[in-house]
């Protein structure tokens, strides 16, 4: 069988020719690194995407704080993460790599930070 | 009124100011950078969607962090930051006039680099009719109010235009709870990176309409619904194809603007096709001295290729102003030829022995096609068949050797290898 994907991996966007024997890749086409092969593998088998989102900071120079899931989390656990993020809360001041969630849903990643966030009235470094 | 001087000042601090910043500073300059925000970043801050920096850290890291790791570098550096200032003039003997808390600030520099991004094009600039309500806003805008300001624009949404900040604004109103009706899309064909309308529509089912657009604005206070309609080839509407669609919500993803007031004012002589300025191959405009980079000189959709642009820009300022640059030749042209939109540089020094990097944008998809780097006597270069998307730069460079002897202008032409498409 064959299927085809588009490589999401970087801006390029390769169209990828997937040719399959049940769950099994037999061979690519079409990927212009060799990371498009990763990505098809990992698409077929088990999809991930990166999530990022914001959650609250108390007390912090801006109400919400970017944040991220370190690698890509199951497709399938995206909402349920969602929800988990939507009541968190963290105190400032935060730094840019500070662990927000640890090991959401039991997944072994970690959501952390994505920028510093200073408490309200400390002035910005500058 | 505050008078200072510096080897080279920066306007704005966003990726590509800040990485300008730091190649002036390592060549030994004395810089300014300033940034009217109260962070440096640029538009880095609000996208906080993963997919920057692949190319430059080989990581996949959110526009926050790709604008956190430069900001710490920038503080770093020895370079004299000043946020919350904004710069309000330029004149040509490259005085820099702005404003902030302590008052009017003169700065005359050795070179001035812009830096100062683009803006996005408004409900103006493509003429929906109709009743101006609340509720109708740029995709950028209600990037902003999520991500940074925490507010909830609308609960019903609907997005006209398929550029990226539209793609990516559906998938993250959808994973805050927000109901995404459809992109509606005039051209036949999607604006933005694939890419986006596989993670961003596709993962969540949002539907996509191929030339469809919105054509009535309704609602008084706020915005009550939209009439869409399919279009004709002339980008008309054809009338029985008419739905209406409840929603309080409209973003417009419709295309960014350089932001280009202040070039203007000191002479800068812009290119139709980018609205930003004309440029030679050290990325200097017509202004000696004054330099561009980034997304006031044409518009990136990849931030490493803006820092890769704003290094350059950084260096040859930093050479203009401590004089070393070598005299350069009469400039020879670079001409964006068959189905290409444009090209950046727009001019080229021949003889400094250097390759020449240029970008450029085909002006629609062509899935079978070569590119041809031409002089007005003879071909130069035929490129392997592939396909090309206008949503898509694509970089080209030319060799010394390619230059060849004479040196001519250049024309950059992609042909199409058969009668199909
Ligand atoms: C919504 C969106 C999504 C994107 N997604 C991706 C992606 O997924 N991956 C990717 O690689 N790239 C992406 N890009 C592209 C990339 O982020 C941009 O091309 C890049 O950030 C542009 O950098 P810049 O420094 O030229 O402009 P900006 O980041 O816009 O910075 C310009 C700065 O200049 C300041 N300024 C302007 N005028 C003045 C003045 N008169 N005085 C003082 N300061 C001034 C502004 O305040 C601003 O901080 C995206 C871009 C947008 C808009
Ligand atoms: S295959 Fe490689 S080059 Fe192509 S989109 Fe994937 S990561 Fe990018």
């Amino acid at each position: 069988m064959e299927t085809n994907l588009i490589c999401i991996s970087c801006p390029k966007g390769c169209h990828l020719k997937v040719s399959l024997a049940g769950e099994n890749i037999q061979e690519v086409k079409g990927n212009r690194c060799p990371r498009g092969k990763e990505y098809a593998e990992s698409e077929i088998k088990d999809p991930r995407r990166v999530l990022t989102t914001t959650v609250l900071v108390k007390g912090g120079r801006l109400p919400v704080i970017p944040v991220k899931s370190q690698t890509g989390l199951p497709k399938g656990l995206i909402i349920a993460a969602m929800k988990i993020l939507r009541e968190t809360a963290v105190s400032s001041p935060v730094r840019r790599g500070d662990i927000v969630v640890e090991n959401i849903l039991g997944t072994g990643i970690n959501i952390i930070a994505a920028r510093d966030v200073a408490s309200a009235g400390t002035q910005s470094k500058y | 009124m505050n008078m200072m001087s510096y080897d080279v000042v920066v306007i704005g601090g966003g990726p590509a100011g800040m990485a300008a910043a730091l190649k002036s500073k390592e060549y030994g300059c004395t810089v300014a950078l300033l940034e009217r925000d109260a962070d440096l970043g640029g538009i880095l801050n609000q996208c906080i969607h993963p997919g920057f920096g692949v190319e430059y850290f080989k990581e996949e890291l959110a526009g926050p962090e790709y604008a956190g790791r430069f900001t710490d570098l920038v503080n770093s550096a020895g370079i004299d930051v000043y946020i919350q200032t904004m710069v309000t003039a330029v004149n040509p003997e490259r005085s820099v006039m702005a404003i902030n808390q302590n008052g009017v600030m003169q700065i005359s520099a050795g070179a001035v680099v812009l830096a100062m991004g683009c803006r996005e094009r408004t409900r103006g600039a493509i003429m929906i009719p109709g009743y101006r309500p609340a509720g109708v806003m740029t995709a950028g805008i209600a990037q902003r109010y999520i991500n940074i300001e925490n507010l909830k624009p609308g609960s019903k949404a609907v997005i006209v235009g398929s550029g990226d900040i539209g793609l990516i604004m559906a998938r993250r109103m959808y994973l805050e709870g927000i109901q995404v009706l459809g992109v509606y899309e005039i051209m036949p064909y999607v604006n933005g990176l694939i890419r986006n309308v596989k993670q961003c529509l596709e993962d969540f089912a949002i539907p996509l309409y191929l030339s469809e657009t919105v054509i009535d604005i309704q609602g008084k206070g706020r915005l009550s619904g939209v009439v869409t309609a399919r279009v004709d080839e002339n980008f008309r509407p054809v009338s029985g194809t008419e739905k209406h669609i409840e929603c309080d919500l409209l973003l417009l993803s419709v295309g960014l603007i350089p932001e280009n007031d202040l070039s203007v004012r000191v002479g800068v002589e812009l290119n139709t096709a980018t609205q930003g300025p004309l440029v030679n191959n050290g990325l200097e405009t017509n202004v000696p001295g004054i330099f561009a980079c980034g997304n006031v000189l044409h518009v990136h959709d990849v931030v490493d290729n803006v820092t890769r642009e704003a290094l350059k820009a950084g260096e040859q300022a930093a050479r203009y102003a401590k004089k070393t640059g070598v005299k350069p030749k009469e400039p020879r042209k670079i001409l964006a030829g068959e189905n290409i939109r444009y090209t950046v540089p727009n001019y080229y020094h021949p003889g400094a022995g250097e390759k020449v990097d240029i970008c450029f944008r085909v002006s629609r998809p062509i899935s079978d096609g070569y590119l041809v780097v031409s002089s007005p006597e003879r071909v130069i270069l035929e490129g392997k068949p592939r396909g090309f998307r206008p949503g898509e730069m694509e970089k080209f460079s030319l060799s010394p050797k390619l230059q060849g002897k004479d040196c001519s202008d250049v024309i950059l032409s992609v042909r199409r290898r058969s009668n199909g498409n």
